[in-house]
C-alpha cells in the first residue's frame, strides 16, 4: 500500500484573493511582517500499487482531476 | 427542436431551462440524468446552473467525469450545439470544451444581481440573430465567475471572435464598475472556435418573461430556434 501526498498550488502570477484575505487577517492578528500568502490544496491518497505504477497513476490524477493545470501546479510525494 | 437538459446531482436550474424551452418556446425538451451513457436524439444540449457535486474540489471538476459527458463531448466535436449556463460554463471549461477557467470572484463574495451584457460576437447560433453590440440585461448568481485565460489564449479568443458576452454598463461601456467579479476583459461568455459551444455565467433562463422582470434571456433561444 503506497501512501502519497499531493500538493496543489496556484501558478505564479495567478491572482489569489483568498491568499490576500488570509494575509490581511494575519496582519490583523499582529503579524505585520508577512509579505505574501498563497492558498493551496493538499491530498492524502492511499493507493494499492507498486511505487512505479502509483507514480504513473498519481500523475494522471494530478493532470486531470486534482489540479486545474491552467492555473495550478501539482507536486507528488510518495512513501 | 429538441433540447437535452443535463441534470447532475446538485444542478438546480434545470427546471427553469425546461420551462423556457418547452412552455415558453413550445420546443421539445427532455431531462437527461448525468449517469446516462448516451444522449437522446437531440439538437441542443443545455448544461444548467447549480452546484453540481456541491462544487467540491473545483466547480464542475467532478461533473466533468460524469458518464454522460463522454457523449456530450462527442456531440460537441461533431458540431452539436451546447449551451453551458453558470455551473454549466464551469463544467465546459473543466471538460476542455471551452478554454480558460472560472476563478473565485475577485471580492470573494457570492454576487447575485442584475447586470448588463454587451453582445460581442454573432459567431454562435445563440447570438446569430442578435444585433452586435446590443446590450442585454440578465441576472448573475455566482461565487466563481471570474473568467481567466493566459495572454496567448486571450489573443486567440479575440482573433476568432470567441468572446460572446462582456459585462458592460447600461450604455454598453466596459467600465470597472460594470464588472461584477473581476473577469478578464469583462468576459461573461465565450464560445469555442467553431461557435457551436457557448458558455456564459449569467442566467438567461431567469429573465425569459415579463413576469420575471425582462425577456432578454429568451432572445438567445429564439436566435437558435429561428434557424
Amino acid at each position: 500500500m503506497m501512501k502519497a501526498r499531493v500538493y496543489v498550488t496556484l501558478k505564479k502570477g495567478v491572482l489569489d484573493p483568498q491568499g490576500k484575505a488570509v494575509e490581511h487577517a494575519l496582519e490583523s492578528m499582529g503579524h505585520q511582517n508577512v509579505t505574501q500568502v498563497r492558498v493551496g490544496k493538499f491530498f492524502e491518497i492511499e493507493i494499492d500499487a507498486s511505487p512505479e505504477k502509483a507514480k504513473e497513476q498519481l500523475k494522471e490524477m494530478g493532470e486531470k482531476l486534482l489540479a486545474n493545470t491552467v492555473i495550478e501546479d501539482y507536486k507528488i510525494e510518495l512513501g | 427542436m429538441h433540447f437535452s437538459i443535463i441534470v447532475f446531482p446538485g444542478s438546480n436550474c434545470d427546471q427553469d431551462c425546461h420551462y423556457l424551452v418547452k412552455d415558453l418556446l413550445g420546443q421539445k425538451a427532455s431531462f437527461v440524468w448525468h449517469k446516462e451513457k448516451l444522449l437522446p436524439k437531440t439538437d441542443c444540449v443545455i448544461l444548467p446552473g447549480g452546484f453540481s457535486y456541491g462544487d467540491y474540489l473545483r466547480c464542475g471538476a467532478i461533473a466533468r467525469f460524469s458518464p454522460i459527458m463522454q457523449d456530450i463531448v462527442k456531440f460537441a466535436e461533431a458540431g452539436g450545439k451546447v449551451m453551458g449556463i453558470c455551473n454549466g460554463f464551469q463544467i465546459l471549461t473543466e471538460a476542455h470544451l471551452l478554454p480558460g477557467v472560472l476563478l473565485r470572484n475577485k471580492n470573494l463574495n457570492f454576487i447575485c444581481k442584475n447586470i448588463f451584457l454587451k453582445v460581442s460576437s454573432q459567431k454562435t447560433p445563440f447570438t446569430q440573430a442578435l444585433a452586435l453590440n446590443s446590450v442585454l440585461q440578465m441576472p448573475i448568481a455566482h461565487m466563481e465567475g471570474n473568467y481567466f485565460i493566459e495572454a496567448e489564449g486571450l489573443e486567440e479568443l479575440q482573433q476568432n471572435s470567441q468572446i460572446v458576452f462582456r459585462y458592460s454598463d447600461e450604455k454598453g461601456d466596459f467600465t470597472a464598475e460594470s464588472n461584477p467579479n473581476g473577469a478578464l476583459e469583462n468576459i461573461a461568455g465565450i464560445c469555442n472556435k467553431k461557435g457551436n459551444v457557448l458558455g456564459l455565467m449569467p442566467h438567461p433562463e431567469r429573465i425569459a418573461e415579463t413576469l420575471l422582470g425582462g425577456r432578454d434571456g429568451k432572445l438567445l433561444f429564439e436566435s437558435l430556434t429561428d434557424l
